[in-house]
């Protein structure tokens, strides 16, 4: 691209809006921001940034505008599908250091942050008082709100309180030419076209989110969890659609598969049996309703198979439930040495066969994969288990990882639920839309963001340039390891 | 190296759970400054990068407080990446001339009580001769900033407790229950005499019989911590067979920092056959002092010690060795102590060993920080378990002008034992 300003240059117009130590172009620090939480395909950007306000998040832009620079967003670098990982020649804008709390009102319920406050700090912030904030990732520990909102993230509590989407109110967002906007506010519903859902979900590709107002919810009167184990996913399957049949709506039904629950076991020290599948379930709300549902589901998974049914007797035997549950991700780093989180949806009432069809195609690559999932919205997050040091290995995961995907496709549900497709998941968007639904997307995007500058390469399959091989370990075109040729 | 035989930076899986917990990231919001971005950094070392100057102060950034393994859910051994990591950085040469100028007088001073029992006396005569003040105000103290940290950092002592030095053996009071062997480490026995005394009044009216094997040095804590292994194995072999030596089968540590290190032997030995099994069984032998009593019925009858009392628990207690509890137990059972929880208490003090000497900054925010939330208590006494931790936190209240009442939570129960007020010293 021309007029592409050296590095050594870009790098000391920055330093100076944020100050030279926010400011990063040595390998030593540039490589902790090749990769988010997916490892497996990492790229070197050029600059990273950490801006400290929307002034600084808005000249920053422009400064890497100017230089012909691709920019790429990013939070705490949890996600999954390698959305904020960088691309060739970028500048990465990390939101790491804008995490204060700006504006509280109970009264309206709604609070005003910046991008990187991590969301459960949201919830810590306003707990004495009574409130909490509904989507709660399993990461909630440390993914910051502006990925939330880039990701619609979700979580077990999703089932019943709905996605991030469901929770934003409004967003002040950086635009590519360094205008700053403001979307939607802290009323319920706003006229005109809702941006805001345009916003939530893009996956950092309309432009830097700089501020969130979000919604607080009033914690239920109540919360009854029980654990049950079951001797297969399939009765455990069973269970849930049995429930959900039975009209209750639980707050959050989870389920793990044997391996899932041996990795948890070994990161929390929980005493669970070794069982072929186990059932986290919550019901909140008023106590008479929740004692009647909590009750009602017990015995529906009793009648389902369940092998062994434990309440626990307070609040912190309750966290610690969760808890096995919340770590069981990073917690296969304990039982594989390398591992995918794949995330699709099915229908529900399909769990049974489609959990029995991913074990025989993992026997066909020789590989192990763990179940860990949202069996309320039928969200899987099949973990594809490999070595990275056994040749082929990896190659065959990733095949594994996109067979499930399509496998999904194919009986109706979705290439992710909430992970996002980030690059990851951009070579399955075709399996799922047509040119012209994928035609649509792009304008939606280039409204917002006309020469693609933000999150190039994500999201929409692109086609090769000749020489190229995508993927893990794959080969860059030339042109575009040179910074001649940008792939938005 | 971990238990599957790769190294343990590989076995991190990115997740990011570990950042929240870690004070350097909660301070800068930077990655490279960060346990995730650390085992990034020591990955890219393990793959045949040369240490940059970069590196080797992300590296120095760290505190080694090991929040960032009681969080990891994949249970990476940060500690073995960061003292590996730093062994690598020793012995690269990367360091500036000025650098490992500093770090080796800490190392010559710190480890060795004999030396350390030098220094403080000359501390102690240039207080008492009034020549602080003339070195302070002629600038001396600027131009050697890290003489004048020093200063800010010891305690005030009496040239009784300078010149102290501890009973090779110590009866128990009553039928005895036991021998045990107590560990005297450096810092400890130099500034804070009074502890060890304690630990002896308080193991004795328990019905402890107590040896101190004679010449003991430094464990290696200090050394390990930094990167300086092979110094490390030398000092802690020495000590090893002292204690050994002494019989016991139990040894009590009631410094933190040594606990820790003395506890794990196990990967400082690895590659040395001759003393990996000594050195894992000794560690199975070693206790702190708090979770040795905690675990026996008590004895000695307690007298009240009316009054609101902060804990502070100490990262080498807490997350290194996972022992919470005990101190916790030991205290709350005093009559008339309100024991109240210091708020973030799981976040580092930022003296972590030598840190508060070489990452002057960032010691001194994270000490600031500590410092508030104690104060946010209210609490007029501070019970806190490691020599360092008390001795930044005292330093930081005393810039203040504020003052709490701190001691070792053993001090406290020998006070408590012996019907005598609360102890301290006040910062
Ligand atoms: C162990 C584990 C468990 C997880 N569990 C869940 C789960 O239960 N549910 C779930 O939904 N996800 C889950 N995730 C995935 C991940 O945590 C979420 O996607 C999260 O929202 C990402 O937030 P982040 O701050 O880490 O964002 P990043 O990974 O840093 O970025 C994510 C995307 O957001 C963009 N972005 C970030 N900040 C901004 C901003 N301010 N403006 C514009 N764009 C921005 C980035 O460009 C990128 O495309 C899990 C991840 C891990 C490691
Ligand atoms: S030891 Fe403490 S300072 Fe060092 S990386 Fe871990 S949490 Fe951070
Ligand atoms: S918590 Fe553990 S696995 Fe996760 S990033 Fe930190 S060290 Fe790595």
């Amino acid at each position: 691209m021309s007029g592409r300003a050296s590095v050594t240059e870009l790098a000391g117009r920055l330093s100076a809006v944020v100050g030279a130590r926010n400011c990063y172009t040595s390998a030593s620090e540039l490589l902790t921001y090749e990769c988010d939480g997916l490892t497996h395909g990492r790229t070197r950007p050029d600059v990273v940034v950490l801006p400290g306000s929307t002034e600084e998040v808005a000249e920053v832009v422009r400064l890497a505008r100017a230089a012909g620079r691709p920019i790429v967003p990013r939070g705490s670098g949890t996600g999954l599908s390698g959305g904020a990982r960088p691309v060739p020649g970028s500048v990465v804008v990390a939101l790491s250091r804008m995490r204060r709390i700006l504006e509280v009102n109970l009264e309206d319920g709604w609070i005003r942050v910046e991008p990187g406050v991590i969301n459960l700090d949201v919830t810590r912030h306003v707990s004495a008082a009574g409130y909490y904030y509904a989507p709660d990732p399993s990461s909630q520990s440390i993914c910051s709100i502006g990925g939330n909102v880039a990701f619609n993230s979700g979580g077990a509590h999703c089932l019943k309180y709905g996605f991030t989407v469901n929770h934003v109110l409004g967003a002040r967002v950086v635009l590519h030419d360094g205008r700053v906007v403001d979307i939607g506010g802290p009323a319920l519903d706003t006229p005109g076209h809702d941006l805001l859902a345009a916003l939530v979900g893009s996956e950092g590709m309309v432009g830097i989110v700089t501020e969130v107002t979000l919604r607080l919810l009033r914690k239920p009167e109540a919360t009854r969890t029980f654990f049950a184990t079951f001797p297969s996913t399939d009765e455990g399957g069973e269970a849930v659609s049995r429930i959900i049949a039975a009209g209750i709506l639980p707050a959050a039904i989870e389920m793990m598969d044997r391996l899932a629950i041996v990795a948890a076991k070994a990161a929390t020290g929980l005493d669970w049996p070794d069982v072929g599948a186990a059932l986290l379930m919550d019901a909140d709300g008023p106590t008479a309703e929740v004692e009647d549902l909590s009750a009602r589901a017990v015995q529906i998974a009793r009648d389902a198979g369940a092998l062994e049914l434990r309440l626990p007797r307070n609040e912190a035997e309750r966290q610690l439930m969760w808890k096995g549950r919340k770590s069981a991700f990073a917690a296969v780093g304990r039982i594989s040495p390398n591992y995918m989180v794949e995330d699709g949806v099915i229908p529900r009432s399909e769990i049974a066969p489609v959990l029995r069809e991913i074990e025989s195609m993992a026997k066909e690559q020789g590989l192990r994969v763990a179940n860990v999932f949202h069996a309320g919205d039928g969200n899987l997050h099949p973990l594809v288990l490999y070595d990275a040091r056994e040749q082929g290995q990896e190659e065959r995961a990733e095949q594994l990882g996109g067979d499930i995907l399509r496998m999904c496709v194919r009986r109706g549900g979705s290439i992710t639920g909430e992970h996002g497709v980030g690059s990851e998941k951009a070579a399955y968007m075709a399996d799922m839309f047509g040119p012209d639904d994928l035609e649509t997307m792009k304008w939606v995007r280039a409204a917002f963001d006309p020469d693609g500058c933000f999150n190039p390469g994500k999201v929409f399959p692109s086609s090769r340039l000749c020489g190229e091989k995508p993927g893990p370990g794959g080969v860059e075109h030339p042109a575009v390891r040179s910074g001649e040729v940008q792939r938005w | 190296m971990s238990g599957s035989g790769r190294h343990p930076a590989l076995d991190c899986v990115h997740c990011g759970f570990c950042l929240p917990v870690c004070p350097t990231w909660l301070s800068w919001g930077r990655e490279p400054d960060s346990p995730r971005g650390r085992i990034e950094i020591a990955r890219a070392m393990l793959d045949g990068a040369a240490p940059s100057p970069e590196m080797v102060g992300h590296l120095d950034s760290c505190l080694g407080c090991m929040a960032c393994i009681a969080a990891c859910p994949s249970g990476v051994r940060y500690d073995v990446v960061i003292e590996e990591a730093r062994a690598r950085v020793e012995a690269s040469g990367t360091r500036t001339p000025a650098d490992a100028g500093r770090r080796s007088a800490i190392f010559s001073l710190f480890p060795h009580p004999g030396r350390l029992r030098v220094a403080a006396f000359f501390l102690w005569l240039w207080r008492a001769s009034g020549l602080r003040w003339l070195t302070r105000a002629s600038g001396l103290v600027r131009l050697f900033p890290f003489l004048g940290r020093l200063d800010a950092l010891a305690p005030d002592l009496g040239l009784a407790e300078v010149t102290a030095s501890l009973p090779a053996h110590t009866p128990a009071t009553g039928a005895s229950r036991g021998r045990v062997a107590l560990v005297g480490g450096c810092v400890q026995r130099v500034f804070f005499p009074g502890v060890n005394a304690a630990t002896l009044r308080v193991l004795s009216a328990e019905g402890y019989e107590v040896v101190v094997p004679e010449g003991q040095g430094c464990c290696g804590a200090l050394s390990v911590h930094a990167g300086r292994d092979e110094e490390a194995r030398g000092m802690t072999r020495a000590l090893v067979e002292r204690l050994e030596a002494s019989g016991a089968d139990t040894f009590l540590v009631n410094a933190a920092g040594c606990g820790s290190h003395l506890k794990d032997l196990g990967h400082l030995f690895a590659a040395d056959p001759a003393w990996h099994d000594r050195a894992v069984a000794f560690s199975r032998k070693v206790k702190d002092v708090t979770e040795f009593l905690a675990a026996v019925p008590a004895r000695a009858p307690r007298h009240p010690l009316p009054g609101k009392l902060a804990y502070h628990s100490p990262c080498h207690l807490g997350h290194a060795q996972g022992v919470q509890e005990p101190p916790r137990a030991l205290l709350r059972a005093i009559p008339g102590v309100e024991l109240v929880e210091v708020p973030e208490g799981d976040q580092c003090c930022g003296s972590a060993g030598i840190y508060n000497l070489v990452q002057v900054e960032a010691s001194d925010e994270l000490g600031a920080r500590k410092a508030r939330n104690v104060l946010a208590t209210g609490a007029p006494f501070l019970a806190s378990a490691n020599p360092g931790c008390t001795l930044q936190v005292l330093r930081v209240l005393r810039e203040q002008g504020a003052s709490v009442q701190a001691a070792h939570p053993i001090e406290i129960l020998d006070a408590s034992i012996q019907g005598r007020p609360f102890p301290g010293r006040r910062g």
